[in-house]
């Protein structure tokens, strides 16, 4: 099994969502996160004075899936949350090495 | 007496009061979430405090005897209001009784001190606040309000009876409503503070934005609405002036709005709420002093510019480098010297002071009258605000500790949080309950009974 980890703008969130849904993901956990790559944050104006920003507001989604389903997560994953700007976020791959499920014991892809 | 100003006046000074927990949302709307009770208790605290002082010993250094010069009333003269109580009592000229007069004012000595704590958010303890506030009421206010505000009394011939204040009566500089004693006064006195307190911790690096917007615009509201009161209030009668001031307190408000909006849109892009919000502060404080003296038309002009000239002056702080937190001094002191000096330049007779400026024939005679009043106060306010600021930092300590300020001021200086939210980990309470040593004691004390 695989931890896709995807970092994407807050408003593809949803696109994301659903592609992930059609390939029969059952599950997944998102989270508010805040943070910067190449593009540094960016420069806001208030009150006549110009702050920079290096945090950014982004979304965090994991799924854990099979092997064989990885690469057309990743695949629909990257489709949704591309814009094409700069800021679109980042998706990695992380080896899983068992699951449990809580309320019957199941364990490996039994329990996804 | 004439019972309808007794009653106009009144309702005036209840207005009055509601602007300073108006002032509290204002304030505590603008702060991050983590301070917002320490910046409302500082209003709060002023009410306290400046309230007992003005009938112990305020109201009678302000309007009491001259002591010479108009520099200052007998301080115990009417302590703890004697000799004011009695129906017959006239605060003269107006035709209301004293205790009246005592209650409008004392509501304009409390905003005031109040005011001044917008410069030091987020980073004052509480209780060196409230001694700030006692001692420079007693130093600063007190006084000045005797020279602006205290009229001279006269007989019925004309002689002058009992002397008042110099800027009143001897320079003739017009300041209706207090745009010299409240506004340039707690604005000069902001500034002082901000410098003995420092810059908060992040500042400027950290936008510090306002954490509650509506909360802030629930303030100018209730800071506008209170407002009437202050200035048309001020007629000290229910009469053609407070009409002509109500009207002017309106107008010079709504163009100092536009103004603010416009200098947001052009300089930065977007007319904020916060702008808004601030552009109605501006142009009230910029009428007070001129809501008698000005056409509703000269009112539009005063508060255009004026809305205009605080929009640019609240950027001032960063090239200087003093953290006026919440712009006391960009829209209090640059708005309470742009309306008195303006007076200068827009009085017309038609309005009730019956005094001509420049644009109306006048000459430049006021507007120097003008100069002269404002920084003659806020020289003075800086000044001594300046040593008792310093006063109070080098016995008691003025600051709270920078980790008290980066975790929560609130929670340092209150123990409380503006907003407590429950937590998921709390849900069952891990913690273990049990009465604080005090308050066990009068448990026990109540059981024995």
């Amino acid at each position: 099994m695989k931890l896709v980890t995807a970092i994407i703008k807050p408003f593809t969130l949803d696109d994301v969502k659903s592609s992930l849904e059609q390939l029969g993901v059952l599950g997944m956990t998102v989270s508010e996160v805040q943070g910067y790559g190449r593009q540094k944050g960016h420069t806001e104006v208030y009150r006549g004075a110009e702050y920079s920003v290096d945090f950014v507001p982004k979304i965090k989604v994991e799924v854990v899936v099979d092997d064989n389903a990885v690469e057309k997560v990743l695949e629909a994953v990257v489709e949704a949350a591309r814009t094409g700007k700069i800021g679109d976020g980042k998706v990695w791959v992380t080896p899983v090495d068992t699951v449990v499920r809580v309320r019957t014991g199941e364990r490996g892809s039994d329990a996804l | 007496m004439d019972t309808g100003d007794t009653a106009w006046v009144l309702i005036s000074a209840a207005l009055v009061l509601l602007m300073t927990p108006g002032l509290a949302f204002f304030y505590g709307g603008m702060v991050r979430s983590k301070s917002v009770l320490n910046m409302m208790m500082m209003s709060l605290g002023a009410m306290a405090v400046v309230g007992v002082l003005w009938v112990l010993f305020g109201y009678s250094t302000a309007f009491g005897a001259d002591v010479g010069a108009g520099l200052l009333g007998k301080p115990f003269e009417f302590f703890g209001l004697s000799g004011l109580l009695a129906p017959e009592s006239l605060a003269l000229p107006a035709k209301i009784p004293s205790t009246v007069f005592v209650a409008f004012q004392a509501m304009f000595a409390i905003i005031t001190v109040a005011l001044i704590s917008g410069a030091i958010a987020d980073r004052a303890r509480f209780g060196p606040w409230l001694l700030f506030a006692g001692l420079w009421a007693t130093v600063v206010y007190f006084p000045v309000a005797h020279w602006v505000f205290d009229f001279d009394g006269k007989d019925e011939a004309g002689n002058v009876v009992d002397p008042g204040g110099w800027i009143a009566n001897k320079l003739l500089a017009i300041d209706f409503a207090g745009g010299t004693a409240v506004h340039i006064n707690a604005g000069a006195a902001g500034l002082a503070l901000a410098l003995v307190l420092g810059k908060r911790v992040g500042w400027p690096k950290e936008p510090m934005k306002p954490h509650s917007l509506p909360l802030v615009v629930l303030g100018a509201g209730l800071l506008w609405f209170g407002w009437f009161g202050f200035n048309a209030g001020s007629a000290l009668g229910a009469n053609a002036t407070a009409g002509v001031t109500f009207i002017n307190t309106l107008v010079a408000t709504c163009a100092a709005m536009l103004g603010w909006m416009l200098t947001e849109r052009i300089r930065d892009g977007k007319a904020t709420t916060l702008g808004a919000a601030s552009g109605v502060i501006a142009g009230l404080v910029a009428i007070t002093p001129a809501c008698s003296s000005v056409t509703p038309i000269g009112a539009i002009a005063i508060g255009a510019i004026t809305g205009v000239l605080c929009a640019l002056a609240v950027s001032l702080k960063y090239r200087l480098g003093f953290d006026d937190s919440l712009d006391v001094v960009g829209v209090h002191l640059v708005g309470g010297l742009s309306g008195t000096i303006l007076i200068g330049l827009f009085a017309s007779d038609a309005a009730p002071a019956k005094i001509n400026g420049l644009f109306y024939g006048g000459g430049v005679d006021q507007l120097w009258r003008q100069a002269v009043g404002a920084f003659a106060v806020l020289a003075y306010s800086f000044v001594l605000s300046l040593l008792l600021g310093y006063l109070v930092k080098f016995t008691v300590g003025f600051r709270a500790s920078e980790e008290a300020e980066v975790a929560s001021i609130d929670e340092a200086e209150h123990a409380e949080r503006a907003y407590e939210y429950g937590s998921l980990t709390s849900a069952r309470g891990t913690g273990k309950a049990s009465v604080a040593a005090g308050a066990t004691a009068v448990l026990e004390g109540s059981n024995k009974k």
